[in-house]
């Protein structure tokens, strides 16, 4: 199963024999979560606690008037933004969302108002009375007067390669928004000491939220500590969003000197807390007769919702993957993300990628119709090879495998000849080729400088990272990259909570970054720790040295050059490379489209952990199979109408088929024993194989999720 | 109202309305398990009632009188589900794991793949896709 | 959780007549069987009454039996109860195989027919089997005991003939004879709510109900008569759509609902050689 691995040589290497690495060592938190000792942020008692309780804008545009306290206040803390000492703003790229609005607010669930209280009956029956002056929203993205960012990416001559065509084919494709769905949903408890406040609760990024925290509150970074308590799931979701939740219950607990508890239900954090963009593109694409892709004018539009958050990055992402893993040597690209008046969109799984792959995969295959080529044979004939150059000019090397994972799937699932067989039937088979860029884009991980440390101790050796351990297995698979690295059996190495006050800088725990850039540098910080080990044992060397603390900074490997003015060059260290193959069955009767198989073929440069590897890939590719079928966010005058389990769908047991997963390993330089990242890749594959599925079954749809409501409407049948 | 929890008997003071699921975590501090939706939909809220999984979101502890309920904290540690899910991958980020469990737990011994997604379809995992809890379910039947 | 229990109060009655009498003298009170609708509207926060009285102990009120041709089915039956009766494979799969679409398997261990039916959804997955089996809705209170056909017992979206003071207790099915026929569309293949749900039986006369296409489970009586005279699928399926007044709603379109009816009438009609 792993094509063409090859050992790692030169940076990344060890000499030392290895133990944990490539092996499904057990998980480090393993038992406590199997037995209920996890200690997930409503797990935990705090004394004295306040309950706080958020009053929010329940139109999407408008003046606040006026605000009624219709109940007795006596007991009550009440916050609004009058109360923010330092800056009303949630700290994160621009400075546009207030973290309490004063006087005006610009979409439904914004945070208006703070009450807390010790006893929650009195909290729930609390009524105040909020009037405004409503102005008129605006939900339509593409209509948009503010735009947050615009990106423009230019390669070659557009106007040359569509003058070389035979042929042009255009498209358009519409993805909606998605709910990550953590099964855990926000919380936070903030608890006021030393002058300051020490925030606990379930996050991805303790630097960001001590960040916003510090702008907040106007506090010196050493007054603000922040704990990452066990997390039930954070696919993006918890990257940014915890930032407003926390500042909320910090601004409480500051406030009334006691220990504040925010944690939301279900409805709540599914009206108010971030959702993926949804987007709209446009393709127009030209090519040979023979299949070869020599124009490639994509058009992309972001819907940011009601604040910028994290929109300017998520479109760079979006942008830089639009082209798909293809070879192309007239590229326009053009993306903006703009304003509506609905709840401000954010990270998840994928972050654009997923949106603009989603357009090219499916718009590969209306090409592929029109010309009437096998749809493999027209990726392999446009896929990239080692010495290509991508969109934005980046030459890709060795570690290129997107021929090899298009084909071992096709292999693996006989796709050209099921193709034949399943033609005309009520069945389709449908695949996508697609690549995702591990890291920051650009020079962003040398803008975020990410440290990380290894300390020996009387305890043994310990990891000390702000990465956070979220499902994905952070904590496991850092200890197997120290253990190894230093020669040291995998239990005997510990990993610190991500506490701020005890952990530096890593980053965040995103864009599939955890392994390849914080990994390296755990692999770094162990090399030298051996060195310095020499031939004593931890325990030995500690007794005659004492506490030793390794810290190690990012380097940027070198020969990466990116230019932010006109987004050309290197955007990432590394891509890995994947291919998908669905299967799916339209019933005719109820248009219900299912999934019956589904194989995909990674190229993830090394899986450290194979196990945790293959739950990234199931994980993630179920995800995109909701997004693709069932996980449809309902609008309603510019809030979300169906804010509930029972009407988000996301995929049960008996929606999910039966996955075949395949793990090529080509090792990146510069990875950790040559890992390149996993987390996001496998969502941003199903969407398009299967709209490319249901494709060849007949049934053109160009918009997800492809309900059964939209297929009948594709099937040209109306009641 | 008396009831038997983890095989303890046990004296519960609170309102009878009081969901079964706050009355496990707050007054006996059996926090294994977890409110992810408030609806019946998550399963994360599953414990045994006299060996039956139900949603304790939806339970008032009135109703659960004289019954024996079983929680997470009332496997041993080394029940073979719970080796299985950490061995296999079963349990990711592990908010869903103890009701998936205790639903799992139900089940029966060597359940098939049909009978383990039809039987554990009332509870969602959003990290796993699935497929290493069938795996979890399956290696520990085969103890 | 938004709701709140504080102020609430929970009568427990220790046997049916018990529970008609405090109907009767200390009413407004809300019935409780197995709470997985109510106890979604108290965690919702829109739990309006404040006085219940809880059923859950009464096994008067559980049961599955057949005396001589008639079924009976204890109201407190919970649709685990029903999927593995012997009695209810035998006599009335189609319940079966509606109470196995309901929810998860914890679902189905405290989910209640009773409950169902008294829940009065357009939605209910067991209401077009009783509808379409010609059930009798057996209501008791204090004054006597009650009878009333499933298909007279809704008369607006969530409203039922049944009084105040009345409890159902049970509900009586003739037997049934022919092929039974039953399908669910949900939003997704488990725990899903129904967008359309279809009950059948292929007796001497068809007899057709079908939920979540107008306020009330619907009984198809000009539908299925049309099918009795041996009218073509065609002029059927007109009928069908005289007959039926589905929305659009969050989950799906009228547009959409209207289009799977005609399938399944489809369907049902291909039923009923066997």
């Amino acid at each position: 199963m792993s094509g063409f691995s090859r050992t790692p040589d030169g940076v990344g290497s060890s000499s030392v024999a290895r133990r944990a690495v490539g092996r499904n060592v057990l998980r480090k938190e393993g038992h406590e979560k199997v037995t209920g000792l996890a200690r997930y942020i409503d797990d935990i008692r705090f004394d004295n606690v306040l309950y706080v309780r958020t009053v929010r804008s329940t139109v999407p545009a408008g003046e606040i008037q006026d605000i009624r306290y219709n109940f007795d206040q006596s007991g009550f803390t009440v916050v609004n933004h009058r109360d923010i000492p330092g800056r009303n703003i949630v700290a994160l790229i621009d400075e546009d969302q207030p973290s309490l609005a004063a006087t005006s607010v610009r979409h439904v669930a914004e945070p208006i108002l703070l009450l807390a209280h010790p006893d929650r009956t009195r909290l729930t029956a609390a009524d105040v009375a909020i009037t405004y002056r409503e102005t008129t929203p605006n939900y339509d993205a593409e209509r948009s007067d503010l735009t947050f960012k615009s990106i423009a990416i230019d390669k070659g001559r557009l106007d040359r390669g569509l003058a070389e065509a035979d042929v042009i084919v255009e498209g358009e494709y519409r993805a909606g928004h998605q709910e990550q769905l953590y099964i855990e949903p926000n919380g936070v408890v903030a608890v006021p000491e030393n002058g300051g406040v020490t925030l606990y609760g379930s996050l991805q990024c303790p630097y960001y939220v001590h960040r916003a925290l510090t702008v907040l509150l106007g506090l010196p970074a050493e007054k603000v500590r922040v704990v990452q308590t066990e997390t039930g799931g954070g696919f993006g979701g918890k990257e940014e969003y915890p930032s407003v939740i926390a500042g909320h219950a910090a601004l409480v607990a500051m406030k009334s000197g006691r220990p504040a508890k925010l944690i939301y239900d279900r409805v709540e954090d599914m009206l108010a807390t971030t959702k993926r963009h949804p987007a709209v593109v446009r393709h127009r694409t030209g090519v040979k007769k023979d299949g070869r892709l020599t124009a490639m004018d994509i058009d992309v539009v972001l819907d940011g919702g009601a604040y910028a958050t994290l929109s300017a990055v998520v479109l760079s992402r979006g942008m830089i993957h639009a082209a798909g893993p293809y070879r192309c040597d007239h590229i326009r690209a053009r993306g903006r993300t703009t304003m509506t008046n609905t709840p401000p969109n954010g990270a998840f799984r994928g972050f654009g990628a997923p949106q603009t792959q989603f357009a090219v995969e499916a718009h590969m295959d209306v090409i592929a119709d029109r010309l009437g080529i096998d749809p493999l044979r027209l990726r392999e004939r446009n896929a990239l090879r080692p010495g290509d150059t991508t969109a934005t000019g980046q030459k890709v090397g060795k570690d290129c495998s997107a021929l090899q994972v298009l084909r071992e799937a096709g292999r693996r699932t006989a796709f050209s000849k099921k193709r034949k067989m399943l033609k005309g039937s009520n069945r389709g088979i449908g695949l996508s080729l697609f690549f995702h860029g591990s890291g920051f884009t650009g020079g962003g991980e040398v803008k975020l400088a990410s440290k990380a440390s290894l300390a020996l101790t009387e305890r043994g050796v310990q990891i000390r990272v702000g990465s956070t351990e979220i499902g994905q297995g952070t904590r496991t698979m850092h200890a197997q990259i120290v253990a190894d690295t230093l020669g040291l059996p995998y239990d005997q190495v510990e990993v610190s909570v991500a506490d701020t006050a005890t952990v530096p800088d890593s980053g965040p725990t995103v864009a599939s970054r955890t392994c390849m850039i914080v990994g390296r540098l755990l692999e770094r910080c162990a090399e030298e720790m051996r060195a310095r080990l020499g031939r004593l044992t931890p325990a030995a060397y500690w007794k005659k040295h004492g506490d030793v603390v390794v810290t190690k900074q990012y380097e940027k490997p070198p020969g990466l050059e990116w230019d932010d003015e006109t987004y050309r060059g290197d955007a990432y260290g590394s891509y890995g490379w994947a291919c998908d193959v669905v299967e799916v069955e339209v019933d005719p009767v109820t248009y219900q489209a299912t999934p019956v198989a589904f194989t995909t073929v990674h190229e993830i440069g090394r899986a450290i952990h194979p196990m945790l590897a293959t739950g990234q890939i199931e994980g993630g590719s179920s995800q995109g199979l909701g997004y693709a079928l069932l996980e449809e966010v309902v609008m309603r005058g510019g809030k979300m109408a169906n804010a509930q389990l029972t009407n988000y769908i996301i995929p049960t047991t008996l929606d999910t088929p039966p996955m075949t997963i395949g793990i090529l390993e080509n090792p990146y330089k510069y990875g950790p024993f040559g890992a390149k990242g996993v987390g996001e890749m496998p969502i941003d594959g199903p969407a398009p194989a299967v709209v490319n599925a249901l494709r060849h079954a007949g049934v053109v749809v160009s918009e997800i999720p492809a309900t059964p409501e939209k297929i009948m409407k594709a099937m040209g049948r109306s009641g | 109202m008396r009831l038997v929890v983890n095989r303890k008997t046990v004296t519960v003071k609170a309102h009878p309305l009081t969901r079964l699921l706050d009355v496990l975590r707050e007054d006996f501090g059996l926090t294994g398990t977890k409110e992810g939706c408030g609806e019946g939909e998550c399963g994360a809220c599953t414990v045994l009632v006299d060996g039956q999984p139900v949603n304790s979101c939806l339970v008032p502890v009135a109703q659960v009188q004289g019954t024996r309920i079983t929680t997470i904290e009332g496997l041993s540690g080394k029940h073979p589900l719970q080796r299985a899910f950490v061995e296999h991958g079963g349990a990711q980020c592990g908010i869903c794991t103890p009701g998936m469990i205790m639903a799992a737990a139900a089940l029966g011994p060597r359940p098939s793949l049909d009978e383990i997604r039809t039987g554990l379809a009332g509870n969602l995992c959003r990290c796993t896709g699935y497929a290493a809890i069938y795996r979890s379910v399956q290696r520990a039947g085969k103890r | 959780m938004q709701g709140t229990v504080a102020g609430r109060d929970l009568l427990q009655p220790r046997s049916v007549g018990d529970a008609v009498k405090m109907l009767r003298d200390e009413g407004p009170l809300v019935p409780m069987a197995g709470c997985t609708d109510l106890y979604v509207a108290l965690n919702f926060g829109t739990l309006r009454p404040t006085r219940f009285l809880n059923l859950w102990h009464l096994d008067q009120l559980r049961g599955i039996e057949a005396r001589g041709k008639t079924l009976r089915i204890g109201a407190l039956a919970t649709y685990t109860d029903i999927i593995t009766s012997g009695v209810i494979r035998r006599r009335l799969p189609m319940l079966a195989a509606a109470a196995r679409e309901v929810g998860g398997v914890q679902i189905q261990n405290r989910g209640t027919i009773g409950g169902n039916v008294a829940n009065a959804s357009p939605a209910g997955d067991t209401l077009p089997v009783l509808l379409a089996a010609d059930a009798v809705v057996v209501l008791r209170s204090a004054a006597g005991t009650r009878r009333v056909p499933m298909t007279s017992f809704y008369t607006g979206y969530r409203q039922t003939v049944a009084r105040p003071d009345e409890l159902i207790v049970g509900f009586e099915v003739p037997a049934v004879r022919g092929r039974q026929w039953f399908r669910k569309v949900g939003t997704r293949a488990a725990q899903a709510i129904a967008k359309i749900v279809v009950a059948g039986v292929w007796d001497a006369q068809p007899r057709l109900a079908m939920g979540s296409v107008a306020p009330t489970p619907l009984r198809l009586l000009q539908t299925e008569q049309a099918l009795g005279n041996g009218t073509s699928l065609e002029e059927a399926h007109q009928i069908l759509q005289r007959e039926i007044a589905p929305i659009d709603d969050f989950r799906s379109t009228a547009e959409y609902r209207r289009q799977v009816a005609a399938n399944l009438l489809g369907q049902f009609y291909g039923a009923r050689g066997t």
